[in-house]
């Protein structure tokens, strides 16, 4: 890949960093983040090599796991321009976990650094980097946000899903109460302490169904996956959808849990 | 999970009444927190400050103690050192059979709670009374505190009243928290002055003149500390700050993150036992500095947490202690800060599941008012059980089979395609409700069925189609 030339300002070459869960649960992801990034005017390329960002070892505390699937990722991305990845938490552990998995490696810390500070989440990429906003894209519904906690915290993102949401036509959405409170997913959390994890979305469920609205948006499939399974469980109408997927087009689709 | 976590987490999730304690504590502590700096714009500055001071102090702690043992024992107070719990124990104890103490006053303090004091001054035989309204509430109920600024935070106000009414010796007759109050005044009233012995803990150490700051919203510190003839200490050598005036602006990051008030009701300097012409204050003032494995922490990577100044923010705003309580953590201290503390405290060996039983969602760490990298700290002690071999072997092999394919990408993608074909077999419309291997998923929520095949398979015919 390092081979390949880089891309122009107007057009960025762009690696696309699909995310385990979306290529095994939810490919319409993976291609509503394709179409948004062509949309913005970038050059997008998924490179094969890529399997996991390693999140599931690192934080588990298997730092050489995690350092060994990091050299991977940096080595199959280093040549674009651009990582961007449709998740806070798989783009927070390239952009701020990458340099400290591999700070013992001289060899490899500077390339984590480089690659960390030209990776990217999907959504406050078309904002931030991209200027970008949709156009023509209408839904006509209510929805409500839950901003996951990676994406927040380890990345700031907060305003960029709302102000491109905002552009939908039709779209009306609802303050989510606790919108900035953990789902209880927490990657391999979920299933280590499930009766924990169980109680925390719960609790997340009735909020969200107290906000009325007919979808649950975010931007982290696998919090959006236990939030909708939780609600599915418990017999709710709630839809969910990650935002890339609404903010293609794709919004009249089957949500998350829906047979497509 | 170890038997002795899940057992705790399985008895808070299943008590209705502990779940509506938390929600009551937490919820206005961290409403009343969030107004609290709302009217504090000087926040953010004030806990940069905060951080650095005591990062200063952590990084000198040498002069700082020395320069704190040499002023306080100039104002006329005994310092006494203690490496570990037993020998602080065994220093207070000495000093109780000193004074020849049949009973004992203490304020409330987490070190004390660390140490073990309540148990060996029960197993000493001196009758401790405790002075603060939860301690005492928890006293009565014959438990630990199960959160640092409110110790009885899971008894609900029905419970306490049960409780009081049951034990006091005159009971309390309406319902209300003012007669519930009065009732534990009624009762600890004459025992306050008949003790011997008043302990408490300390806020901070104030280098510069050797006095000890505690903060109370009760009065029962001074209490405490003045009627009787010897007054102890006990605090962590963390305590320390280099003056008055650090003093203040550590305040004022401790009160608002903890209670959202201003300023606590009582916040109290002793420095020294009574002079020649006081009114009142002990004869004799013994501060016991305590290390129970702070230098060690200092060496093991945990030098931030020693800023800690035990605000409970933290788990005020931690969704997992909101779940379970303080006492699954069955530590001394519970959430976040807790998860950090106790491998600290006990072997990472004996407390293998609090680092793990997090989210790492970050929010303590943005509510910790000395910006301690909570969720930092709790990924290097998974870490370390990782090396020392304590994580479970399920988890392990499950692990390091998933890590084998994910670096081979071409048998990641074959995997992943036969793992999704066979997902789809137990799906009844979008959902999979339960499904082998998926249990601690599937018993609590419906797991959304994968497509027919892998994104990087469709991307193939997406490609050619182009
Ligand atoms: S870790 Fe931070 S938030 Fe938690 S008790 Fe200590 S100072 Fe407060």
């Amino acid at each position: 890949m390092t081979a390949n030339p880089r891309g122009t300002e107007q057009c960025p070459r762009v690696g696309l960093f699909v995310t385990c869960l979306a290529d095994a649960i939810r490919p319409r992801l993976g291609f509503a983040a394709l179409h948004l990034l062509e949309a913005a005017g970038c050059a997008v390329e998924v490179p094969r090599a890529q399997t996991c960002c390693g999140q599931p070892a690192y934080n588990s505390g298997d730092s050489r796991g995690g350092a060994a699937l990091a050299r991977r990722v940096i080595a199959a991305f280093e040549g674009y321009d651009y990582v961007v990845v449709p998740s806070g938490s798989c783009a927070g552990m390239i952009r701020m976990h990458y340099p400290e998995a591999l700070a013992g490696d001289p060899a490899w810390l500077p390339r984590a650094e480089a690659l960390a500070g030209r990776t990217h989440e999907l959504l406050s990429f078309l904002v931030d980097v991209r200027g970008w906003r949709p156009e023509g894209v209408s839904l006509a519904a209510s929805a409500t946000y839950h901003d996951s906690c990676a994406g927040l915290r380890e990345l700031g993102i907060l305003a960029q899903p709302r102000a491109l949401l905002r552009e939908v036509e039709g779209l009306e959405l609802r303050p989510l109460t606790g919108n900035d409170v953990c789902c209880g997913f927490g990657g391999t959390f979920c299933v280590k302490y499930p009766s924990i994890s169980n109680a925390i979305v719960k609790e997340k469920a009735v909020l969200i169904e107290a906000t009325g609205t007919e979808l649950l948006l975010g931007g982290d499939l696998g919090c959006l996956m236990n939030m909708a399974g939780a609600l599915h469980r418990r017999g709710s109408k709630v839809r969910a959808f990650h935002t890339a997927e609404v903010l293609a087009g794709m919004g009249g689709g089957p949500a998350i849990g829906e047979e497509g | 999970m170890a038997a002795v976590f899940q057992y705790g987490v399985a008895r808070a999730l299943s008590d209705p009444n502990l779940k509506l304690a938390i929600d009551r504590t937490t919820v206005t502590a961290e409403r009343k927190r969030a107004a609290a700096l709302a009217d504090y714009p000087q926040f953010a500055a004030a806990r940069e400050r905060g951080t650095a001071i005591k990062d200063h102090v952590v990084a000198n702690l040498d002069h700082y103690l020395e320069e704190f043992e040499r002023n306080a024992t100039a104002s006329g107070a005994k310092v006494h050192w203690a490496a570990d719990a037993d020998e602080a124990c065994r220093i207070v104890l000495g000093i109780c059979r000193e004074a020849g103490a049949r009973r004992v006053t203490r304020v409330k303090s987490m070190l004390g709670e660390e140490i073990g004091l309540p148990h060996a001054l029960e197993e000493a035989g001196i009758e401790r009374v405790e002075t603060d309204l939860a301690e005492h509430i928890v006293q009565l109920a014959g438990e630990t505190p199960s959160h640092i600024v409110w110790p009885a935070l899971h008894k609900t106000r029905e419970q306490v009243s049960a409780l009081f009414k049951a034990a006091h010796r005159v009971p309390h007759e309406a319902d209300t928290v003012e007669a519930m109050v009065e009732s534990a005044r009624r009762e600890l009233r004459d025992r306050f002055l008949s003790a011997e012995v008043g302990i408490s803990g300390a806020n901070f150490l104030i280098a510069d003149s050797g006095a000890v700051c505690v903060v109370t919203n009760e009065g029962n510190a001074e209490l405490t500390t003045t009627p009787p003839r010897v007054h102890v200490v006990t605090a962590g050598i963390e305590k320390l700050v280099p003056s008055i005036a650090h003093a203040f602006a550590m305040l004022r990051l401790l009160v608002r993150s903890a209670t959202g008030a201003d300023l606590t009701q009582y916040t109290t300097f002793h420095c020294g036992p009574k002079r020649p012409g006081d009114r009142d204050g002990p004869e004799e003032f013994h501060i016991v500095l305590v290390d129970n494995g702070r230098s060690r922490m200092l060496r093991d990577g945990l030098r931030e947490m020693l800023r800690c100044i035990r605000c409970g923010a933290c788990m005020n705003h931690c969704v997992v202690y909101r779940q379970i309580g303080g006492h699954a953590y069955g530590g001394t201290y519970p959430g976040p800060m807790g998860a950090v503390l106790t491998p600290a405290l006990e072997g990472v060996d004996k407390a293998r599941d609090l680092p793990h039983a997090c989210t790492l969602n970050g929010r303590c760490q943005e509510v910790c008012p000395v910006s301690i990298p909570l969720p930092t700290l709790l990924r290097g002690w998974r870490d370390r059980s990782w090396k020392e071999g304590l994580v479970p072997r399920g988890v392990r092999s499950g692990l390091g089979l998933w890590r084998f394919a994910a670096e081979r990408p071409w048998l990641y993608r074959l995997g992943t395609a036969a793992a999704v074909r066979a997902m789809r077999l137990f799906r009844r419309g979008g959902w999979i409700a339960r499904m082998p291997f998926a249990g601690a998923w599937t018993r609590y929520r419906d797991l959304p069925a994968p497509a027919g095949r892998t994104f990087m398979e469709q991307l193939r015919d997406w490609e050619r189609g182009r």
